[in-house]
């Protein structure tokens, strides 16, 4: 029997989608069962209490988590997301509910021992319930209290081999799409990168040192499969600079309908026969492509690599084989002075394609390290330069994306060693305020009134 | 849940995360209730420094400083300052100078 009457949430188990209040209430009685013994280290009815606070806020409209909490691990300045309850009487079972963000792995491909080994941690030290995963790419624990969080942290570092992820004001848990593991778009790997970065900034991630948040994330092409351009101030987004490479035999197999445009993701509706005309040439944003005579021609010269006739063909269209990234920044979300995407910083960064040695090729991670620390130098310098800028100008509480727009778009790239270009634009400016440095213009700013008095009487 | 810490004849009055709710409760005993909370086996000048800088600036500012201004004032680095601190500036120092908890996006 439940520990409380939920009639609001009740509803919620009706319909096709998975449930998570018959999975919370499928928890609560695993744990009221308790058929493995589990010596729980926290309330054993901290499930039935979450459900009934729940409930109190479906009736109530409003939350009952009081502001803030501040609790953590010694060494690290975050990870912990402390939370307590205001009803800590009429529901005890949850009345310290603290969140414990989790490192997770490159793309989050696991094995089932894993999940297990820390799903055996959970049950025991914390609420059984999970969020797979939280928006940064963090796994998240949901619920424990303030005594277990060292002893969940030593089971983690010690046991598990694995860290915990960020929080606070300082580098958030970096996160990747699934990259070369399984898209033959990714014109990087992503997922390595992702893993350099993370190895490579421990410290800035687990004891805040700047201004504000600051997020990096790693897509392997335009297409965006992890936002990286809207939701991280440091976007890493793969591209190339050579040629698309056209198969033309197997551009005829999708004119004649043998293959499915799209990889057959529109199956579901009748949308006539492919027309390659109409759906690709017509559709390419640069309009530099032609198909005559059963030939298609790609002027690259005018591409924008918007991925467009990629993804309709990706049998017959790849990406070119001179790979790199862009780098976009400044990315966030309307607090405080508006949603930003991120601004196309460093147009190209070239990844040395034929550095491609995985950990097994090296003795020690540490010589993997020292090897990736070459292969991806031209990044982190980038990288660094816009935390020592940021470090040094940012204001209390400011991203990334607040600085530049408040010291401007031009000093950014001065800081970071890019020499403007059309391309860090979309549009020049329409006002005409604009600022000269003094050493740009002849006879500097130091004028005297009586000269101009002698050419122009009062 | 608010509570009362008494201790030495003093009194505190603390939240769930052991913040001084009133700043101008502070006393040398809090410094002892927190150290033990903190990991920090014994005070030395350079935590006292810390902890003055801290209260200094809250007195005159109103908020607590910037991590890289903390670093400033002190002369230290964070690495240095976690040592002093394990918890770091914001539950360590902050919470041991008797400045209200830190709030955000933690």
């Amino acid at each position: 029997m439940a520990k409380h009457e939920t009639p609001l949430l009740d509803e919620l188990e009706s319909g096709p989608w998975p449930s998570f209040v018959s999975d919370i209430k499928q928890e609560a009685e695993v744990r009221a069962k308790n058929e493995k013994g589990i010596d729980f280290q926290i309330p054993a009815d901290a499930c039935d209490d979450l459900l009934g606070l729940l409930e109190l806020s479906f009736k109530d409209g409003t939350t009952h988590w009081k502001h803030g909490g501040i609790v953590g691990v010694f060494g690290y300045g975050g990870g912990i997301i402390g939370r307590y309850s205001d009803k800590p009487k009429d529901f005890p079972g949850c009345s310290s509910f603290h969140t414990v963000r989790v490192a997770q792995p490159g793309a989050k491909y696991y094995t089932t021992e894993f999940l297990r080994q820390l799903m055996d941690l959970w049950q025991l030290r914390g609420s059984g319930l999970t969020n797979m995963h939280g928006s940064t790419g963090d796994i998240v624990l949901l619920g424990t209290t303030t005594p277990q969080l060292e002893e969940i942290f030593y089971t983690l570092t010690h046991e598990m081999d694995q860290d915990l992820g960020g929080s606070g004001s300082n580098l958030r848990t970096p996160a990747d799409c699934i990259g070369q593991s399984r898209c033959e778009y990714a014109c990087y790997d992503t997922q390595e990168l992702c893993y350099f970065l993370t190895m490579m900034y421990q410290d800035e991630l687990h004891r805040p040192a700047f201004p504000y948040k600051f997020k990096f994330k790693f897509d392997g092409c335009p297409n965006g499969c992890v936002a990286s351009m809207a939701r991280s101030d440091l976007s890493f987004i793969g591209t190339w600079k050579d040629q698309i490479q056209v198969d033309q035999a197997e551009v005829a197999l999708y004119v004649d309908g043998t293959t499915p445009a799209n990889a057959g993701s529109h199956s579901g509706r009748d949308w006539g026969a492919f027309d390659i005309q109409a759906e690709v040439v017509d559709l390419c944003p640069t309009d530099c492509m032609s198909y005559v005579d059963g030939e298609l021609k790609i002027y690259d010269k005018e591409c924008t690599r918007c991925m467009h006739c990629i993804n309709v063909m990706p049998k017959a269209l790849k990406i070119g084989k001179q790979r790199g990234v862009s780098m976009l920044a400044g990315a966030k979300a309307p607090i405080v002075d508006g949603a930003q995407m991120g601004t196309l910083v460093v147009p190209f960064l070239e990844i040395d394609q034929t550095m491609n040695k995985q950990l097994a090729d090296f003795d020690t991670e540490e010589e993997w390290m020292e090897y990736l620390e070459e292969k991806y130098e031209a990044l982190t310098e980038v990288i660094e330069a816009v935390w020592d800028y940021w470090m040094e100008e940012g204001k209390n509480r400011e991203r990334l994306g607040e600085l530049m727009i408040r010291q401007g778009l031009q000093r950014f790239l001065e800081k970071i060693g890019q020499e403007p270009q059309a391309v860090h634009v979309d549009h020049p400016r329409t006002n005409p305020y604009i600022f000269w440095k003094e050493e740009e213009v002849e006879g500097g700013w130091d004028r005297d009134i009586n000269e101009y008095r002698k050419h122009h009487a009062r | 849940m608010a509570e009362t810490i008494e201790y030495n004849g003093k009194s505190f009055d603390v939240d769930e995360d052991g913040f001084l709710l009133d700043f101008t409760q502070f006393t040398e005993e809090w410094l002892e209730i927190v150290m033990k909370e903190e990991g920090i086996a014994e005070l030395n000048e350079e935590h006292k420094l810390v902890i003055d800088v801290l209260q200094d600036y809250y007195r005159k500012n109103g908020i607590a400083p910037m991590v890289r201004v903390l670093s400033k004032l002190t002369k230290f680095k964070l690495k240095h300052i976690y040592e002093l601190f394990p918890s770091g500036p914001g539950k360590g120092a902050c919470k041991m100078a008797g400045l209200p908890k830190p709030t955000g996006c933690v």
